[in-house]
């Protein structure tokens, strides 16, 4: 079978999208534990923002991690162009709706709503790219401030942008809302793509949901806390 | 349970032919009893309007005992009504209460289109079929039965998936019109076999391609086609065809 037509066809098309999917998943993880470097600062008074400052630098100081980056975006670009092409589709299969629609008869509302979650946390991905991710690798001269940490080279200083945008409510608010929508359409996606991929076995449908559910709430709450604790000084906070 | 009658107001899609617009008829109906059929309700309709010189409302039906899948209603918002693991055929006016208004509509999607009031054109189900649901064999005698031994295990889930009788309400309840807990059953009836071992990797291949060109939607496992299906065919199976697909795409050369 021809890859073109391997991955064009109705399964082909949610194989993209389950492994994308699954792809900027275990992005999150590697997301949400540089982020949480932010926290050092709870045990270490002292920390201010070193230990964030300098793993967001490792993050873009490597050619490995940037050609990994223009991977990401290519997932991201993937996952967002399949994902509207599919729902565009699916919504065409049905030309003359029901007068009595099903609503969520046997079937939850996010698990329907994929598209419309994945819009909301598009356009937070533009306002959060644009916060910090073009700051940090465009406009930094005129955006970001340096710090130098025991005499070495002067490295861009995110944390204090962190500070300067969660000091917003309205940011704080916007953050919190995308985790929201992040965590169904985690809620869903992570167990559907294990089983798109293929997982049919009991026992291993039963740990994609498990973990499925655990990894939405974790990584959601770990991601709201950050402006939350920030807004509020719990980290900071001398 | 007590017998008792009703009176109903029923919104039924009226549609002369394929090619001229539809729209919902109202009918009141009186002294439906608690025991009859949700077919037999239509019976009564029906000779009423052939006794008034009106088209009578056409539906499939055949068996009329849940196991040939040619009963195909929505009713208030449900493929064979609101009975769990149940066609319309079995659906019984006992369900409802005197004055309750029921709206019944055809399947909707593009791949089933109306041929008259409530029945719909799934033929598109037997060109899946068609395209590998089978398995090639040359006939002769019967075989005896032990010649070839079979996992209790898997022989039962192959049965599960067998129980597919193709009406239909899984597409008819997809938000994608999806054809895929149907293409699953058959799928997974041949490939949990050993009979269906030979033609397994063409069968899922060309059975995909088939349901592809039907125009059925993708699967989005919003698990709905589960939660209707009358013969309770789990979504495993879609989950299985998946494997199949990728195991058999990733390997097969033509």
């Amino acid at each position: 079978m021809k890859w073109s037509a391997f991955f064009t066809s109705s399964v082909g098309k949610k194989l993209v999208m389950a492994f994308t999917g699954l792809f900027l998943i275990s992005f999150l993880i590697v997301h949400a534990g540089i982020n949480a470097c932010i926290w050092a600062d709870l045990v270490d008074d002292s920390d201010n923002g070193e230990m964030f400052n300098k793993a967001a630098h490792f993050m873009g100081s490597s050619y490995v991690i940037r050609i990994m980056e223009i991977g990401l975006f290519i997932g991201i670009l993937a996952h967002i162009v399949q994902g509207y092409m599919l729902e565009l589709q699916n919504r065409a299969r049905r030309k003359q709706g029901y007068q009595v629609a099903m609503g969520s008869k046997g079937s939850a509302w996010y698990r329907k709503s994929m598209g419309l979650l994945g819009t909301l946390i598009l356009l937070f991905l533009i306002i959060h790219i644009n916060n910090f991710w073009v700051p940090s690798r465009i406009t930094y001269a005129s955006t970001l401030g340096e710090v130098t940490y025991n005499n070495g080279a002067p490295i861009h200083d995110l944390y204090t942008r962190m500070l300067v945008v969660f000091s917003e409510p309205w940011e704080v608010i916007l953050y919190i809302a995308a985790c929201f929508s992040l965590a169904w359409h985690l809620l869903h996606g992570f167990q559907s793509s294990f089983r798109t991929i293929g997982v049919y076995n009991k026992k291993y449908v039963a740990m994609a949901k498990g973990a499925g559910v655990a990894f939405s709430i974790i990584i959601s709450v770990v991601f709201a806390l950050m402006p939350i604790s920030i807004y509020f000084g719990w980290v900071n906070n001398n | 349970m007590e017998h008792y009658n009703m009176n109903l107001t029923l919104k039924v899609w009226r549609q002369k032919s394929s090619k001229e617009q539809g729209r919902f008829e109202t009918y009141q109906v009186s002294d439906i009893s608690s025991e009859m059929s949700f077919l037999e309700m239509i019976d009564v309709l029906n000779e009423r309007l052939i006794k008034e010189g009106k088209d009578p409302i056409a539906f499939d039906h055949d068996c009329r005992e849940g196991i040939c899948g040619a009963c195909s209603m929505y009713i208030n918002g449900r493929p064979h009504g609101p009975w769990h693991a149940n066609t319309t055929c079995q659906l019984h006016m006992r369900a409802y209460k005197d004055g309750d208004t029921i709206v019944v509509e055809p399947w909707r999607a593009n791949s089933f289109p109306v041929i008259k009031d409530l029945v719909v054109d799934r033929t598109a189900f037997d060109r899946i079929v068609q395209a590998g649901g089978y398995i090639s064999v040359n006939t002769g005698n019967a075989v005896d039965a032990n010649a070839m031994l079979i996992e209790k295990d898997k022989a039962d889930a192959a049965f599960a998936a067998a129980a597919c009788i193709g009406c239909g309400a899984c597409v008819a309840a997809c938000k994608n019109s999806s054809a895929m807990l149907f293409l699953s059953a058959k799928v997974s009836h041949l490939a949990l076999l050993p009979q269906g071992e030979p033609e397994r990797k063409s069968r899922v291949l060309n059975m995909v391609q088939q349901m592809d060109k039907e125009g059925f939607g993708s699967c989005t496992f919003t698990e709905a086609c589960e939660a209707v299906c009358p013969k309770e065919i789990s979504v495993t199976n879609i989950s299985r065809l998946n494997k199949e697909y990728i195991i058999a795409g990733l390997t097969e050369d033509k």
